[in-house]
């Protein structure tokens, strides 16, 4: 434990790394030793010109698939096998090609992107003279400006501004999204001639994390102590950012190249697969071992049969000599290996391309659908990763933010209540909490609360934020602003516009402004209000102590011009309610208790008068805490608490934020649709609670299980024996008590069941996931998750953003590891958005981190409804088809192969020509599927909409299953016997053409290939529900294709072929009548049983055929999941 | 203008890309598949009907004539020290066999399409084309009856063409005690495009054939080189030997039929009379050794080709099947609609 914990303060010594500013020796004792860091270069490309082909085969060959094939091919080139090389080998060429292209080209923008980049000049300060260079030559330690507008070359400590207060604004647009402009600062008293300034800089090392740097900055002034600094990223700019509203900066490099925290940032997120893709795998290992099995079948079996006298060389087919000297096991593992390569097809390589081809181009209809294109902010949804799509449509749980998810984070003051006393503000001032109703506020107001008390609050809120004002147009009129304020007044009223990181606090400011206290902006560390009586103050600012998620609270310390230091905090109630006197609490409870429960936002305001002493302590805990290089921000925390204590309150204000559109219609339909939906949010339970009704997660009927901290508060238990009373007898009513829920039975349908939703808070759930007693931890945890789960919906309140994802992962690892979907739009939804199968980010307010960070991004939530009901259905289940089809139609294409080594010796034989061994995959059958999983439409998507419960029969991987897997197989082997026996019985008499001439092994196998070929196409034919002319084309396209293919293949002798296996045989196939006719009613008998299926099938439960009850001839129409009646649906 | 600028980024409102294509949703309503099973049905039965009875006016008198039985005419002959052995096989028949007859032979258990027979051959030999006389493409392919003991290249090489069928038949009609010999006509027997097209004699040397061979030696079972493989017809020779294409062609199943003769000219054209017939055969190819039966098969055919009752039955049965199925639908459906109406 010590070692671990020296060697981790060991690493952290070394690891900070000392930077001269514009390589100037430092006059202290320490030598300048320029060390050595890396260059200004981006490299985000993967490949160079001369590694590419070792480097993407070598990634390409990973993948199992083209590495099984890649030893098919070798054996096939190795050994004496019935194929050549090429059947294999030309597939798999192709595919390793195509990847290789997209991904070269891939490359080939990159390193297009980063040219531009590396190559882009920059001006640098070299000895007193601005030179110009290369991007990619800056080093660490240079003194680089950058002008308006520009993007910073790496990243720079702030070291000097065009404008006068020594700031800059920059957006990250391209960083995290955010386009708001923040605010950077210079270092404090750093030379304003850069030459003269001799300075280090000593930071950590390069870290990923956007919004955290902690350096130290030491200024050497001749004859001075040497001055140091603390560097935080506010002094810190990052590679990528643009500078705004500011002329030009100077920089000193401090990460360059690779090491900047944008490059740190591309690594990407984790590869998400959906269970689709386990599906697959899963298939595929049976037919893998269907694959061995027929081998060995086969192998064996040669062995058995050659035992025989006469039978293993007859006369007229010897052996030669190297045949007879090899060894009897090496022939048999020969033989074993031939017959692999022979059956090999049976795992289609075609089958990875053409479901990686659906869903890259299957995405595209999300980015299409106009539906998700929203007016407002100019733009529809957006597709991060295709490898999910079909995972929309599998979403057991639901994982929601509440604010700006449920809600529009549109925030709008409602009231405040000063000292005990609410006044409301709708458009006209009107007071109502108390006795009587006025229009006329401002007097009102003062008999209220007294005035005193009232500006103070209004005060609080001017000032206790960070927002800044947007400039209108020019500096000029910022700087007008000040002096000619009321001539200005009127149009900057108009135009003035605020900027902050939270929209609550704009609305805080823009509240205050109502009551008549506007907020001019900040300058030069003094902000300035106008109060009512139109006189400016102004007020220095001291300290800012920013916001955290933890604390829950905000403070800032000024000064105003009578030399009085003042705190003003505001920050959630309970974190602002045990720092401030009992009494003022008392008064001021229930009016956040009233606003919270009429779903609200509430934040207390308090203040407290700092002694000089007092502010001299604190401003020295601060700065130093602000210098340390190591722990600060806990040192910070420490100090921010120590001074936000002793405060009193003064009010607390309300704010609201309105409900999504269609926030109600969206959850009321995933419910419909089968899925929980759980609330994780940050706020307090009484407004969670009331979002949760008003978005009909709650009804009237539903009985809410609470699992609070209140509901712990117990005299006699403690808080956990508590717990464990509470866990069990929500445990009884919810799980035991209630009926055995019935697979795909509707629960919050029937009216009969009770309705049960439960709610939990961050600190109860902590005590639930991190019990003192390890031993209850999981009985706890399964306690709380058998409640959950048989709970219509769930609110998690005053969660930290970590156990969001905590509970996220909790879900997603119980039993049956359900499909959980995470949607939000926040920074602090990140975490669960990244833990959950599918995250949703919603382009909202509050920057992009979410988006960024997300699978799929939609505007509104509205727009999940469709994304989930209808695009998720109609991905899963045309992908589902497809993988089904997929081994369906090369089990039927193998069969028959396989069968005719049971007449041929078991010499590996091929039954078919080496050309449609290959095409088959490739060409014939190839199109039509991937039209159909791109353009089916089993139900319209206005029905799939209407009736949320449908995505209640894709449930579970529903079609993805073992038993409609089990469907497909036996309907592929019947399909198989029947083609191969058939043609048998019709070649019991080889004499089929009316001139009495007889046909060989290949018109026996071209007869079995056309009728295959016709059976799988028909077979989809079949199954489309949904016939646009893209769906006539291909499938009658490649029928087409694949008769003119067989005339041609079969017309000319081929120059470069072997043999000429196949000449005329197609032509000759089809001058023989008996041919078209075992040809026709193989196909229709192969088809027979699906047809009767499509008919008898009997409408199963209530919903289906409420469904397709308005339609003509009800249960005939039919979406072709239905086909399979049993087997698609397990208990 | 100024909307149009702004909503750039706005998805194409086209039916394609908003998954709203014009679409046809086939129906299998009653009323279309009722009454499709019922004429697919009908059909069936109809097809099935004709090719049951084609089948059945088809003639085919089969003979097999490998002599395991002691009193089989052929059993001397299975001897092996018995060489150039003739039998002779007797049958009659008791109506006329309408012509043209077609004359087959057939092996089972005869394994023509082990992988390694069938590879074992050289196209570019066949093709006529010299250069590959002498040496072979790929080399392995027709080993081992690739070179004799002497080291000689074979042509043509491979297994194929060493093991093909070498015996020969004649027929008699009995007319009173004498023996009136039936023509047997060889010509047609093989594709059209194997004769005309895909295999090629080499071009003549000086006129003759045989020059074109010089250097290699015959296959090891034949008795006379591929030049003099039909004494009696020089176009008939070289790799355009019709026997030679007919068995070049490799059977589908180790039990097959291979066109040998037909009968089509003179008193035979309208096909075999009454009466009493003797087959002569020169028995040279051993088959017990790997327990194989040889049999000669005579056949008239129709549009169908040869007999085969598999197909006319397959049509009866699957017909039958579809009209069924229909009425079971009816009466499925019927039931339905009544409690379907029953619920509204």
């Amino acid at each position: 434990m010590l070692r671990c914990h020296f060697n981790y303060s060991y690493e952290k010594r070394v690891d900070s790394r000392t930077i001269y500013v514009g390589h100037r020796p430092c006059p202290d004792t320490e030598a300048f030793i320029p060390s050595k860091f890396c260059d200004n270069r981006i490299v985000s490309s993967k490949y160079t010109v001369w590694n590419f082909l070792p480097k993407n085969l070598f990634e390409q060959f990973r993948r199992i698939a083209n590495f099984y094939f890649l030893i098919i091919f070798l054996v096939q080139v190795i050994v004496d096998t019935p194929t050549s090389p090429v059947t294999s080998g030309l597939p798999l060429f192709f595919v390793i090609t195509v990847t290789a292209i997209k991904q070269g080209y891939e490359d080939c923008l990159r390193h297009k992107a980063d040219n531009e980049v590396n190559k882009y000049l920059v001006t640098v300060l070299e000895d007193g003279r601005s030179v110009k260079k290369e991007s990619e030559k800056i080093k660490v330690g240079d003194v680089v400006e950058v002008v308006e507008d520009e993007t910073f070359p790496c990243d720079l400590i702030l070291l000097q501004s065009s404008r006068e207060d020594g700031t800059c604004f920059v957006t990250t647009a391209s960083l995290d999204g955010e386009s708001n402009h923040k605010t950077h600062y210079t270092v404090p008293d750093t030379e304003k001639d850069l030459q003269a300034l001799t300075a280090t800089i000593e930071c950590e090392q390069p870290q990923p994390d956007l919004y955290k740097f902690v350096g130290r900055m030491h200024i050497y002034k001749p004859e001075q102590e040497p001055a140091v600094r603390s560097l935080g990223p506010e002094n810190l700019l990052l590679k990528g950012a643009t500078l705004k509203n500011t002329k030009k900066i100077y920089g000193v490099a401090v990460y360059t190249g690779m090491e900047t925290k944008m490059a740190l940032n591309y690594q990407g997120k984790s590869q998400k697969r959906s269970a689709v893709e386990k599906s697959i795998n899963a298939f595929l290992l049976v037919y893998l071992c269907i694959l061995i099995s027929k081998a060995v079948v086969c192998t064996t079996l040669k062995y058995v049969w050659q035992s025989k006298e006469g039978q293993d060389e007859p006369w007229y087919n010897q052996k030669t000599q190297k045949e007879k000297d090899t060894n009897m096991y090496l022939k048999m593992f020969t033989d074993f290996l031939s017959f692999m390569v022979l059956f090999n097809f049976i795992i289609p390589v075609s089958m990875y391309v053409t479901v990686e081809m659906q869903k890259f181009l299957g995405s595209f209809f999300i980015t299409w659908d106009k539906d998700f294109f929203d007016p407002e902010i100019q733009e529809g949804a957006l597709v991060n990763t295709s490898d999910l799509n079909e995972e929309l449509g599998q979403v057991e749980y639901v994982f929601t933010d509440k604010t700006g998810t449920l809600t529009q984070n549109n925030m709008e003051f409602i009231e405040c209540c000063i000292d005990g006393f609410q006044y409301k503000h709708r458009d006209t001032w009107s007071e109502v909490d108390g006795f009587t109703v006025t229009d006329g506020p401002v007097n009102k107001l003062q008999q209220k609360a007294g005035q005193e008390k009232e500006e103070l609050f209004l005060r609080a809120l001017c000032l206790c934020h960070t927002v800044q004002v947007k400039e209108a147009g020019s500096e000029e009129v910022l700087t007008d602003q000040v002096d000619g304020i009321d001539e200005m007044r009127p149009q900057l009223e108009e135009e003035r516009g605020f900027i902050a990181s939270s929209p609550d606090e704009i609305a805080l400011v823009k509240g205050a402004m109502k009551y008549g206290f506007t907020f001019l902006g900040l300058e030069s560390k003094s902000m300035k209000i106008k109060n009512r009586e139109n006189n400016i103050e102004e007020y220095k600012l001291l300290h800012v102590l920013n916001f955290d998620p933890v604390r829950r609270r905000m403070s800032v310390i000024v000064q105003t011009k009578s030399g009085e230091t003042l705190l003003f905090c505001k920050g959630a109630d309970s974190s602002i309610f045990p720092r401030v006197k009992p009494e003022e609490v008392d008064r001021i409870r229930m009016h956040v208790e009233r606003n919270a429960t009429e779903g609200y936002r509430t934040l207390c305001v308090a203040f407290k008068q700092l002694s000089a002493e007092e502010y001299a302590v604190a401003d020295t805990g601060l700065r130093e805490a602000r210098l340390a290089l190591q722990d600060r921000e806990e040192k910070l925390i420490a100090v921010y608490n120590q001074v936000e204590t002793g405060m009193s309150l003064i009010g607390a204000t309300a704010v609201e934020d309105r409900l999504q559109e269609e926030a109600a219609e969206t959850m009321e339909a995933l419910q419909g649709a089968g899925m929980k939906v759980w609330v994780l949010t940050g706020d307090k339970m009484e407004t969670a609670k009331s979002t949760c009704y008003a978005c009909r997660l709650f009804q009237r009927g539903t009985e809410l299980l609470e699992l609070t901290l209140r509901t712990l508060e117990d005299e006699r238990l403690k808080r956990e024996e508590k717990l464990r009373e509470l866990l069990q007898e929500y445990h009884r009513k919810a799980v035991q008590d209630a009926p055995p829920v019935k697979a795909g039975v509707t629960r919050s349908w029937s009216t009969a069941n009770q309705d049960y939703g439960f709610i939990i808070d961050g600190a109860t759930l902590s005590i639930v996931m991190n019990p003192q007693h390890e031993v209850d931890a999981s009985q706890y945890k399964s306690l709380f998750l058998q409640i959950c789960q048989n709970c219509t919906a769930v609110l998690c309140c005053r969660m930290a953003p970590l156990q969001k994802a905590q509970i996220v992962k909790m879900v997603k690892t119980s039993k049956g590891s359900p499909i959980t979907l995470s949607i939000g739009d926040g920074a602090n939804d990140v975490s669960m958005i990244l833990e959950a199968h599918v995250g949703i980010g919603i382009k909202g307010k509050e920057g992009r981190q979410a988006v960024r960070n997300s699978d799929y991004a939609i505007p509104k939530l509205k727009h999940l409804k469709k994304l989930l009901l209808a695009h998720g259905h109609l991905y899963y289940v045309r992908i589902a088809h497809l993988v089904q089809y997929f081994f369906y139609k090369n089990l039927c294409f193998i069969l028959p192969q396989f069968l005719y080594q049971f007449f041929c010796g078991y010499s590996q034989q091929p039954l078919y020509d080496a050309a449609y061994l290959t095409m088959y995959n490739i060409c014939f059958t190839s199109m039509p599927i991937l039209a159909y999983s791109l353009l089916e439409q089993h139900i319209s998507i206005e029905i799939l909409l209407d009736n949320a419960t449908l995505y209640r029969e894709i449930a579970n991987n529903a079609m993805l299953r073992w038993r409609p897997f089990l469907y497909w197989t036996l309907l592929g082997i019947f399909q198989g016997l029947l083609f191969f026996f058939g043609v048998r019985f019709l070649f019991s008499n080889p004499a089929l053409q009316d001139n009495g001439q007889v046909f060989g092994n290949w018109s026996y196998g071209t007869i079995v290939f056309t009728v295959l070929v016709f059976t799988v196409t028909l077979k989809l034919a079949l199954d489309t529900r949904h016939w646009t002319w893209i769906n006539h084309f291909v499938i009658w396209g490649s029928l087409a294709f694949y008769v003119f293919f067989s005339f041609f293949w079969g017309g000319i002798i081929w120059p470069f072929l072997k043999q000429q296996r196949l000449y005329f045989v197609f032509a000759n196939m089809l001058s023989s009548v008996s041919a078209w006719l075992v040809i026709i009613i193989l196909i229709i008998l192969s088809l027979l049983p699906e047809i009767l299926l499509v008919v008898l099938r009997k409408p199963r439960g209530p919903h289906s055929r409420q469904v397709y009850l308005s339609l003509p001839f009800p249960f005939w129409i039919l979406p072709f999941y239905h086909i399979h009646p049993i087997l698609c649906y397990s208990p | 203008m100024k909307n149009e600028g702004k909503s750039a980024q706005r998805p194409d409102n086209t039916a394609f890309t908003q998954q709203r294509l014009p679409a046809w949703q086939p129906i299998l309503s009653a009323g279309i598949v009722i009454p499709g099973f019922l004429i697919i049905g009908l059909a069936f039965i109809g097809i099935g009907i004709g090719l049951f009875l084609t089948s059945q006016t088809i003639q085919v008198q089969e003979m097999d004539y490998t002599g395991v039985e002691k009193d089989s005419p052929c059993f001397r002959c299975t001897i092996p020290s018995n060489l150039n052995c003739t039998c002779e096989v007797t049958f009659s028949l008791s109506t006329l066999f309408t012509g043209p007859v077609f004359f087959y032979y057939g092996l089972s258990n005869y394994y023509q399409n082990f992988r390694r027979y069938g590879v074992s051959k050289d196209y570019n030999q066949l093709t006529g084309d010299t250069r590959y006389f002498k040496s072979r493409s790929p080399e392995e392919d027709c080993s081992p009856y690739s070179y004799d003991s002497n080291n000689n290249p074979i042509v043509p090489c491979g297994a194929i063409a060493n093991s093909i069928f070498n015996d020969t038949f004649e027929l008699y009609q009995i007319i009173n005690g004498t023996k009136k010999q039936v023509p047997l006509d060889g010509r047609g027997i093989s594709w059209w495009t194997d004769y005309n097209i895909k295999y090629r004699n080499p071009s003549p040397v000086n006129g003759s054939l045989a020059k074109a061979f010089d250097g290699t030696v015959k296959p090891i079972n034949w008795p006379r080189p591929a030049y003099e493989l039909d004494l009696t017809d020089p176009n008939n020779n070289g790799f355009l030997n019709q026997d030679f294409l007919v068995w070049m062609r490799r059977a589908a199943l180790p039990q097959f039929r291979k066109l040998y003769r037909r009968i089509t000219d003179g008193d035979y054209a309208a096909g075999l009379p009454a009466g009493n017939y003797s087959l002569t055969v020169h028995y040279n190819y051993p088959v017990l050794s790997f327990d194989g039966r040889k049999k000669v098969v005579f056949s008239n055919v129709s549009w169908m080709g040869g007999k085969n009752n598999f197909l006319g039955l397959a049509y009866l049965v699957v017909g039958s099947l579809c009209v069924v199925m229909s009425v079971v639908m009816l009466v499925v459906y019927a039931k339905f609609k009544f409690s379907d109406d029953d619920d509204a």
